[in-house]
């Protein structure tokens, strides 16, 4: 429980399911932890509405201390992947390791049978007991993306009670149960930023994956110089600070070289990926190459695509058409239209497509 | 879940007693007039106050003019150190304060920040490995002070976190030699022994009502006469200037009530506490490996046994005890995500194996030897079970 509106809402309907049901909230370590910060993730407000609203439910609640935890794993993988020149994906791994790992373990040492979430998802039992992982109901609040990690075994004990919902309802729901949070706003940023800005963070936490250096054309010509790679996104044109007889876009980063590169609107954009850490969600690798449509970022929109697991255990994947913004770092997510079939992380794009 | 809730938390807080409230009731909604009022009203409710004064005096052996009401524990030990500093910085003396490391925060946060807003000199006097202080270590804090100035000494009567009762009155003594004046925080010690304010020998001295079965939100402050004293709670002409604000009437009924309740009645319940409690720590002792018991072995309240677990993590106990319907504690209620070690611990001694392991559970009125077996049933369970789980966080 965050003491927000999706989880305080998930934790309303399981006690109307009838379930036996315990509120955890984890610490997690953030910038201004114990300064009242704004940070929505360990601010006593967060936790005294979160208590109150278990305490309205009439459960239990418990405070984790993950601090020392989502350090060491999440917040030093976000810096590490930024300083070579990715662009990570933190919730993917807090699910992974904290969420999924850490949290779980706690609740099951708790005699718990489920861990359930606030998250848009939802599960459904099929042959053989395998779970599958289905879209959120509200498209545009589907979270299965950041749960493309999980394995059979923890999604047996995954619960997301508001993802046969669409965000309004579950508002109109909090509503319903007066619970104090349903008016309160969506939280978008990454958890352990104290402002929302990473960039920030980073100078202040990671300086040495700031450093300017050149802005390079694809044949190596130097056009610029840029403040720092983790400034930039793929498919950026505007901020670039060079003129040129052309609009130019950022292809791509050379980490070793400490470069930006460049290029013209015809140059951006590729047809396929390697995606390394794949994760399958039935568990089993896939022997033959399928239709899948993929999504690379989060808020991307499916792409339609052949996926193709390769040997040595990543994927390669070919989209039907270019997309600009393949960036290495984020997953690469697999749907079979609801169905989340898993997730790799973009290692590389990948220009051999057949 | 089990339903069938046992409370050993009666240091955090204790039932209202319900002839303490049958007193209250009719200074709700009946006679609700406020005390400062001429009319018939305002008459009633003064005299329901000043015959809480009375009681209140008579029970504690002071003089009704000494006694100062006020919203509870925290306030009372906040006007007790800042009413003297106060009134020292109108004469511009020097301002020394001597305390311990184991206080409760209202003392040493209060000590704390007057250091840092009245410019008082803070001296700590080390505790031994029970929580006491010795007539030596006083006397070594008490030396070379500045002369003419104030010189506040603020000693815990009975520590909320171990138990350990303190000899006040070998202290204060020792304290007035030295022209320094005494405080004490006996918000614990009520219906758990004795309490008499000429005996301890002390000038100023703290209670809280809700510690002894009577209202949350009420207290009080000895103020020994001769003491000087400047409010740092103006207002009004209450309580003689000592602390401004309209009477807690009910609060302050209850007050009465529940102190004479327990100064009558310590003499039988204490040693039934006791001994349920000694019941408690020898099995404990003897089921849990890797276990010591924080405190003074003998010289302790009554109901109150608080132990350390080495390698363990205290407030994830309590979640799984509160998961079996036991009610405890790590030792102060104040810790809202705090997951740093006791300083009260680390103040008598332990290592940083034990200080992150703290257990307290303090019996009360309602505590029956099956309560006692429950707990010594489930707690080895929980204990072998906390052993092996990630640290959490009491709220
Ligand atoms: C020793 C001690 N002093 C002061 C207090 C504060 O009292 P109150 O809760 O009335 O503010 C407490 C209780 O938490 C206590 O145990």
């Amino acid at each position: 429980m965050s003491g927000g509106v999706d989880s305080s809402v998930a934790a309303a309907l399981l006690v109307e399911r009838g379930y036996d049901v315990i509120g955890m909230m984890m610490r997690l370590w953030s910038e201004d932890c114990g300064t009242g910060g704004s940070n929505r993730c360990c601010t006593p407000d967060q936790l005294l509405d979160a208590r109150r609203i278990a305490d309205q439910l009439g459960i239990p609640f418990y405070v984790i201390d993950t601090q020392d935890v989502f350090r060491r794993t999440i917040v030093q993988f976000f810096i590490d992947r930024y300083a070579a020149g990715d662009t990570p994906n933190p919730c993917l791994e807090c699910n992974r390791h904290i969420r999924f790992e850490w949290l779980l373990n706690h609740a099951l040492a708790m005699d718990a049978d489920f861990l359930a979430t606030g998250h848009y998802a939802r599960t459904q039992y099929g042959a053989g007991g395998r779970v599958r992982l289905l879209k959120g109901l509200d498209d545009a609040k589907d979270q299965s993306y950041v749960l493309s990690v999980l394995s059979q075994d923890k999604l047996r004990h995954a619960l997301f009670p508001v993802g046969d919902y669409t965000k309004p309802d579950v508002r109109r729901m909090a509503e319903k149960l007066a619970l104090p949070v349903a008016q309160k706003h969506d939280s978008q940023d990454l958890c352990f930023l104290a402002d929302g800005d990473y960039r920030r963070f980073l100078a202040e936490h990671a300086p040495e994956a700031i450093r300017p250096g050149p802005i390079l054309t694809r044949d190596g010509r130097q056009l610029g110089e840029h403040t720092g790679l983790p400034h930039y996104t793929i498919g950026q044109r505007k901020g670039l600070g060079i003129s040129y007889h052309e609009a130019l876009y950022v292809l791509t980063t050379d980490p070793a070289k400490n470069a930006l590169i460049v290029g013209t609107q015809d140059e951006l954009g590729h047809r396929g990926l390697i995606a390394g850490r794949v994760n399958w969600i039935a568990g089993d690798t896939p022997l033959e190459p399928f239709r899948a449509d993929v999504k690379i970022r989060y808020k991307a929109r499916p792409a339609a695509a052949r996926v193709s697991p390769l040997p040595d255990g990543r994927v390669r994947v070919t989209f039907d058409e270019r997309l600009n913004a393949i960036t290495p770092g984020q997953g690469a997510v697999f749907y079979d239209g609801d169905e989340c079939l898993g997730g790799g992380i973009i290692t590389r794009v990948d220009d051999d497509a057949r | 879940m089990n339903t069938q809730l046992v409370y050993l938390d009666h240091s955090a807080s204790t039932p209202l007693d319900p002839r303490v409230l049958d007193a209250m009731l009719p200074y709700f909604s009946e006679h609700y007039g406020n005390s400062l009022a001429v009319h018939s009203f305002g008459r009633q409710a003064e005299r329901a106050v000043e015959d809480a004064r009375d009681t209140v005096a008579r029970v504690m052996n002071c003089h009704r003019h000494e006694i100062v009401f006020t919203s509870g524990g925290t306030e009372s030990d906040n006007l007790a150190l800042r009413g003297p500093v106060q009134y020292a910085l109108t004469q511009g003396q020097p301002i020394t304060l001597i305390t311990t490391p184991v206080e409760h925060k209202a003392v040493a946060v209060t000590a704390r920040q007057l250091r840092d807003t009245a410019g008082a000199a803070l001296r700590v006097v080390p505790v031994d490995e029970h929580g006491r202080v010795s007539a030596d270590d006083l006397r070594a804090a008490l030396q070379n002070l500045p002369s003419g100035g104030l010189a506040l000494v603020s000693l815990i009567h009975s520590n909320n976190e171990i138990g350990t009762r303190n000899p006040i009155p070998e202290l204060a003594a020792i304290a007035h030699e030295y022209g320094a004046i005494v405080h004490t925080d006996a918000v614990q010690a009520p219906g758990h022994g004795p309490l008499d304010v000429s005996a301890l020998d002390v000038d100023l001295l703290s209670l809280s009502s809700h510690k002894f079965y009577g209202p949350k939100g009420a207290g009080v402050l000895v103020v020994r006469n001769g003491i000087d004293f400047l409010t740092s709670h103006s207002g009004a002409k209450h309580e003689d200037y000592r602390r401004g604000g309209t009477h807690n009437v009910p609060g302050i009924v209850g007050t009465a009530a529940a102190l004479e309740l327990a100064m009558n009645t310590w003499p039988e319940t204490a040693p039934r506490l006791a001994a349920l409690r000694d019941r408690l720590v020898e099995g404990i002792m003897d089921r849990v490996p890797d276990t010591r018991l924080t405190g003074h072995p003998a010289d302790r309240l009554p109901g109150h046994a608080s132990f350390a677990f080495a390698h363990l993590d205290g407030n994830t106990l309590l979640m799984l005890l509160d998961q079996s319907g036991i009610a405890a504690s790590s030792g102060s209620a104040c810790k809202v995500g705090d997951p740093r070690p006791s300083p009260v611990l680390e103040a008598i001694g332990l290592g940083p194996e034990w200080t992150r392991g703290g257990l307290r559970l303090t019996l009360g009125h309602s505590t029956t030897g099956a309560d006692i077996s429950a707990v010594l049933d489930v707690l080895p369970k929980k204990i072998r079970a906390a052993r092996q789980m990630p640290p959490s966080i009491s709220v």
